[in-house]
C-alpha cells in the first residue's frame, strides 16, 4: 500500500504533503515514515493517509459563469466612467 | 510536436508544475523517471564508499555521524525510488537496470575510498558539488519531484558539516593527517570537475528543455569553484590544477577535465563499479525474504 505522507512542521502549521511511504499497513507505515519525516524532531505531526482514501479534485469546469463570486467577475472601472460621463462629473481628487 | 505536447512545454518552461496524475508527452515522463532512476541508484550506490569505512572510523562520534549519513542516503534513495515507481517504473526493474548496468549511478560513486582523508574529501566536496545539483531541483517541473528535494536539500546540509567538520579536525592535527587531506584531493579534483558533466549548453540539454533541471552543466560547475575553492585554499590546500584561476569576469577558467574517464566510469569501468554492484546484488539477494514477507503481510 502506498501512504501519502502529509507533514506539519510547528503546531498550528497546516499539514503539507511531503512524499509517500510504501508498507503493508498502517502501523509498518507509522514506523517508516517516524524515520524518514521525524528522526531529527523535524516535524510537529505527520498525517499518513493511504493513497486510494485521497479523492482529489481537480477539474474546475464553470459551466454557470460563477464569477460574480469573485472580484474578477465585476467591471467596476468602466462602468464608473460611463456613469461619470453620463453625470458630466469627474474622479473624485485624492485627498 | 502535437498542440497538446507544445502547450505542456510552453506550461513547463514558463515555470508550470507538473503532478503524478497530470496528462503529460510520454517523451517527458520517460525523461523524468530516466533523471529521478539515476538519482536514486547514486543514493543507493553513493553509500558503499563510506559505508566501507564505518567499522573504521577514529571515533566513536565519527563512527554514529557516519552511519546517521548513510542512513540519510538511503532514506533519500527510498524517497527517490517512490517517485519514479509513481511515474511507472517497478522498483525491482529499477535495480535490475541498475544491476545489469543499464542504468546509471553518478561518477564519483565508482571510486576506491583509500583513506579516512577521502572519507571527509567525499562528505565535504562531493556533498557540497551534489548539493548544488539538488537546490537546483527544488524547482523541477515535476512537482513530487521537487517536494522530496527540501527534505534531501535539508538533510545534505549536516553532511557538509559533517565532512568540513572531519577536514578541519585533520588539517588541524598532525602532518601526516595534512597530508592524508592533501592526497585525498589530489584524488578527488578529476572526478569532482566531471560531475556536473560535460558543458553542453544549456538550451541543448533534453532536461532544461523541460525544466527537469533549473540549471546548465556549466553553470552548476561554476558555482561549484566559486563557492569552494576559496574554502580548499583558505586551509592551505592545493587545488592539482595549475590552469585553476577566477577571470576578471568572475568565470573560473580550468584545465579540460577528462570527458573520456566520465564517460568510460559511468558506464561501469570505473575502478569499484563491478565491486560495488556485485556487493549490491548479493545484498538485494540476502535481504529478499524481508520484501517479501512484509509485501505479503
Amino acid at each position: 500500500m502506498i501512504f501519502e505522507v502529509f507533514r506539519q512542521e510547528k503546531k498550528g502549521q497546516a499539514f503539507a504533503h511531503a512524499g509517500s511511504v510504501e508498507a503493508p499497513d498502517a502501523a509498518f507505515a507509522d514506523a517508516w515514515a517516524r524515520e524518514q519525516y521525524g528522526r531529527r524532531g523535524e516535524s510537529a505531526a505527520l498525517w499518513l493517509v493511504p493513497r486510494e482514501s485521497i479523492h482529489a479534485v481537480t477539474e474546475w469546469a464553470d459551466e454557470f459563469d460563477l464569477k460574480y463570486r469573485r472580484v474578477d467577475g465585476y467591471s467596476i472601472k468602466e462602468r464608473l466612467r460611463i456613469a461619470r460621463e453620463r453625470a458630466g462629473t469627474a474622479a473624485p481628487a485624492d485627498r | 510536436m502535437d498542440t497538446r505536447t507544445q502547450e505542456f512545454l510552453e506550461y513547463v518552461q514558463a515555470g508550470g508544475q507538473v503532478e503524478a496524475g497530470d496528462w503529460m508527452p510520454d517523451e517527458y515522463r520517460q525523461k523524468v523517471i530516466k533523471f529521478v532512476e539515476m538519482h536514486a541508484n547514486s543514493e543507493l550506490m553513493g553509500v558503499l564508499p563510506e559505508r566501507e569505512w564505518i567499522l573504521k572510523a577514529p571515533t566513536l562520534q565519527r563512527k554514529l555521524a557516519l552511519t546517521a549519513k548513510v542512513q540519510d542516503e538511503v532514506g533519500h534513495a527510498q524517497l527517490i525510488y517512490r517517485v519514479a515507481e509513481d511515474l511507472g517504473k517497478p522498483r525491482d526493474q529499477m535495480f535490475a537496470d541498475l544491476l545489469s548496468g543499464k542504468a546509471k549511478f553518478h561518477n564519483v560513486f565508482h571510486y576506491p575510498t583509500k583513506t579516512w582523508g577521502d572519507v571527509g574529501v567525499i562528505a565535504w566536496l562531493v556533498d557540497a558539488a551534489a548539493i548544488i545539483s539538488q537546490k537546483a531541483l527544488l524547482k523541477c517541473s515535476y512537482a513530487p519531484y521537487a517536494r522530496i528535494m527540501k527534505k534531501i536539500c535539508w538533510e545534505e546540509s549536516f553532511h557538509i558539516l559533517h565532512g568540513r567538520d572531519v577536514i578541519l579536525a585533520m588539517v588541524t592535527g598532525s602532518d601526516f593527517q595534512r597530508e592524508l587531506v592533501q592526497e585525498a584531493l589530489d584524488r578527488w579534483w578529476g572526478p569532482l570537475m566531471q560531475f556536473h558533466g560535460n558543458p553542453i549548453p544549456r538550451d541543448e540539454d533534453p532536461m532544461w528543455l523541460w525544466r527537469i533541471k533549473s540549471q546548465g552543466n556549466e553553470e552548476a560547475r561554476q558555482q561549484f569553484l566559486e563557492g569552494y575553492v576559496p574554502q580548499i585554499r583558505e586551509l592551505g590546500l592545493t587545488v592539482p590544477d595549475p590552469n585553476l584561476r577566477r577571470g576578471d569576469d568572475g568565470v573560473w577558467e580550468y584545465s579540460e577535465p577528462d570527458w573520456a574517464e566520465l564517460k568510460s566510469v559511468v558506464t561501469g569501468h570505473g575502478p569499484r563499479s563491478q565491486d560495488r554492484l556485485a556487493f549490491r546484488a548479493r545484498f538485494l539477494e540476502q535481504e529478499k525474504w524481508v520484501r517479501d514477507s512484509l509485501l505479503a503481510a
